[in-house]
């Protein structure tokens, strides 16, 4: 989904930049402005009230990270009991193990779903046949729109011990079967490999873009120069494909602390707590499952700041390197 | 012509086996599932069933269609899915078409939506929302939270500003109001970005399991996502702490094949307009002229 935005957020560069050669008209006051403009008002209301309650509406709740929260006495009459949710999370191993995995998981992720998509955009270009082009690209976007509980059951049938998988490894090295969603050592990989098979092809798709976009004349100069397809590719295609990258990657730094939810909830299970256990899935327990409200709404509440200070310097990165914007 | 040398030619025969065995891996796990769901008991616990259905027959799916609570879930996640795309496209097209215009106060509203990308209130406070407004057990429980997204906003937003202005100014001197525009020229010419948006709030509502489980307090309530989520994933992790004959005795493998299968089919069935559409919209906006 997001690399839909920063695609289309480039023609929205250019339309500002036309805008603002255009000289901007003087403030009329408001009264003219609502006279004129009141439809514009109008439309704007419903999504609005959707955004006040149930954007908006939630942040009210957040005073419960301060609360000894109980629900039977609700937001006004919980006892307040100051910073005591925040100190707990780095006492309890749990808390502090979940902050962890969700780090190292995370950036795994964010490193290997960068890497092999450009990898893979750059093959696929080499790929002259345009029928098996399409049809790789047709296969490779598809797991994307699959839910991770479709994918999670799969991969519990596949990955099962003497499932698919492992007979075709044993009938190939001769060794024992692997416990891939039940050995804490082979978790995290399980976790990032499904994550990558399912959206590598998706992420490509802005790649594919970039490279079709080059202007062929910068090939055929260098073919007469002499330069390899190697060469060219290293010193065409890719520094073609360079302030994409910067953008996508830049603003990776965003999701820095968020692991996957759908993914984890639904593969993951008490023998891989250790290594698999991330914030999201941590608080779900603690306060849905344990009714430590005030507690997991301080660990949601710490995950969001953090993630907000992050996701503002990645904008900001990102404006600086690459000229992007999100409006 | 570089194509034409030795090197070139060997790289070529790699780059076409690594690129179709990746995309044969994102094919087969769900041919293996179908291959499954026709298969009989027998021959999935003997590990038979590969690509192909081996004792082929269609009990799965009878007994999946006779199960009262997949057809109900099913019927709610048709329900949900139709509501939640209606009232989000309402709301999104309206203001994305407000937003694409140059207004005192625009840029106010925009942070207003804007911000919610950054910041939330996370997990429990809306739980306690939705719960202290009521809709708990409801099915308004699934479509109100998530009808605003300010990503497909902005999606919208975008394709609005596409279309030439002149247009517009045309309409304002014919006497035309800013909802009649609205109706009779950007909607009609902006059909390939709704289509784009409404595809994937679609696929969005399908797909979703979680809220399910959350606000539904009732499981004959669960939309298809939910309920799949019990069968298929809770059932594996409770099985974890079985014996292996006891784990045998539980859903057949066929059975939950055909199950995933069934929900997984609409996704399958709308992907060819997704895809069109989406790399469409994609391409647009990536490629700078």
């Amino acid at each position: 989904m997001d690399y839909i935005v920063e695609a289309t957020t480039e023609t929205e560069n250019i339309n500002k930049k036309q805008r603002s050669k255009r000289k901007r008209q003087p403030k009329q006051p408001w009264s003219k402005e609502i006279k004129k403009n009141w439809p514009l008002y109008l439309l704007c209301i419903p999504s609005l009230v959707f955004v006040i309650i149930f954007a908006y509406g939630p942040m009210v709740g957040l005073v419960m990270a301060f609360q000894d929260y109980k629900p039977w006495l609700g937001l006004t009459g919980s006892t307040w009991i100051g910073l005591d949710n925040f100190e707990r999370i780095f006492q309890y191993e749990g808390a502090t193990q979940a902050i962890a995995n969700t780090l190292i998981i995370a950036v795994s992720k964010i490193i290997v779903g960068i890497i092999v998509p450009i990898v893979m955009a750059i093959l696929l270009n080499e790929i002259r046949n345009i029928g098996v082009k399409k049809s790789i690209q047709t296969l490779v976007y598809l797991p994307h729109f699959l839910s991770w509980v479709t994918v999670a059951g799969m991969m519990i049938d596949i990955l099962a011990l003497e499932g698919g998988l492992n007979q075709f490894i044993s009938n190939l090295f001769g060794n024992e079967p692997v416990y891939f969603l039940g050995d804490p050592s082979l978790f995290r990989t399980t976790i990032v490999v499904s994550d990558l098979w399912k959206n590598f092809g998706f992420g490509m798709i802005i790649y594919l873009a970039s490279i079709a976009g080059v202007d062929p004349s910068y090939y055929e100069a260098a073919e007469i120069d002499g330069a390899t397809r190697r060469q060219q590719t290293w010193h065409v295609t890719l520094p073609s494909m360079l302030p994409m990258i910067i953008v996508i990657a830049t603003l990776n730094l965003g999701s820095i602390l968020d692991a996957g939810f759908d993914q984890i909830f639904n593969l993951y299970n008490p023998l891989v707590y250790s290594t698999g256990d991330i914030i999201d899935t941590y608080v779900y327990r603690s306060s849905l499952l344990n009714g430590q409200y005030g507690f997991g709404t301080a660990v949601g509440l710490f995950k969001s700041l953090v993630s907000f200070v992050l996701i503002v310097i990645a904008y900001r990165l990102a404006y600086k390197l690459a000229n992007y914007k999100i409006f | 012509m570089y194509h034409k040398t030795k090197g070139y030619k060997l790289f070529s025969f790699f780059n076409y086996t690594i690129l179709i065995l990746a995309a044969l891996s994102c094919f087969l796990p769900l041919l293996h599932l179908l291959a499954q769901s026709f298969s009989s008991k027998a021959a999935i616990t003997g590990n038979l069933v590969s690509f192909w259905p081996i004792g082929f027959n269609t009990n799965a799916y009878t007994t999946t269609f006779n199960n009262s609570n997949f057809t109900g879930s099913m019927l709610i996640s048709v329900m949900r899915t139709v509501l939640g795309t209606v009232l989000s496209m309402c709301i999104l097209t309206t203001a994305g078409y407000a937003l694409s215009k140059d207004f005192r106060g625009r840029n106010s509203i925009m942070w207003i939506f804007v911000f919610t990308m950054l910041f939330n209130g996370g997990l429990i406070p809306s739980y306690i929302l939705v719960t202290s407004l009521g809709l708990k057990g409801s099915i308004w429980a699934l479509i109100l939270p998530g009808a605003f997204g300010a990503y497909n906003l902005i999606l919208l937003m975008n394709f609005f500003r596409t279309i030439p202005k002149a247009l517009e100014e045309a309409a304002f001197i014919d006497g035309a109001s800013f909802f009649v525009i609205f109706r009779s020229i950007y909607l009609p010419l902006s059909l390939p970005g709704l289509a784009t948006v409404s595809l994937f709030i679609m696929v969005g509502h399908w797909n979703s399991w979680f809220d399910g489980l959350l606000y539904m307090s009732n499981p004959s309530d669960y939309p298809l996502a939910s309920f799949l989520q019990t069968v298929v994933v809770q059932t594996n992790a409770q099985s974890m702490a079985m014996s292996q004959s006891e784990v045998a005795a539980m859903a057949e493998q066929s059975v939950k094949a055909a199950q995933i299968f069934i929900s997984t089919l609409p996704i399958i069935l709308v992907y060819p307009f997704l895809q069109r559409y989406f790399v469409k919209g994609i391409v647009l906006g990536a490629v700078k002229e």
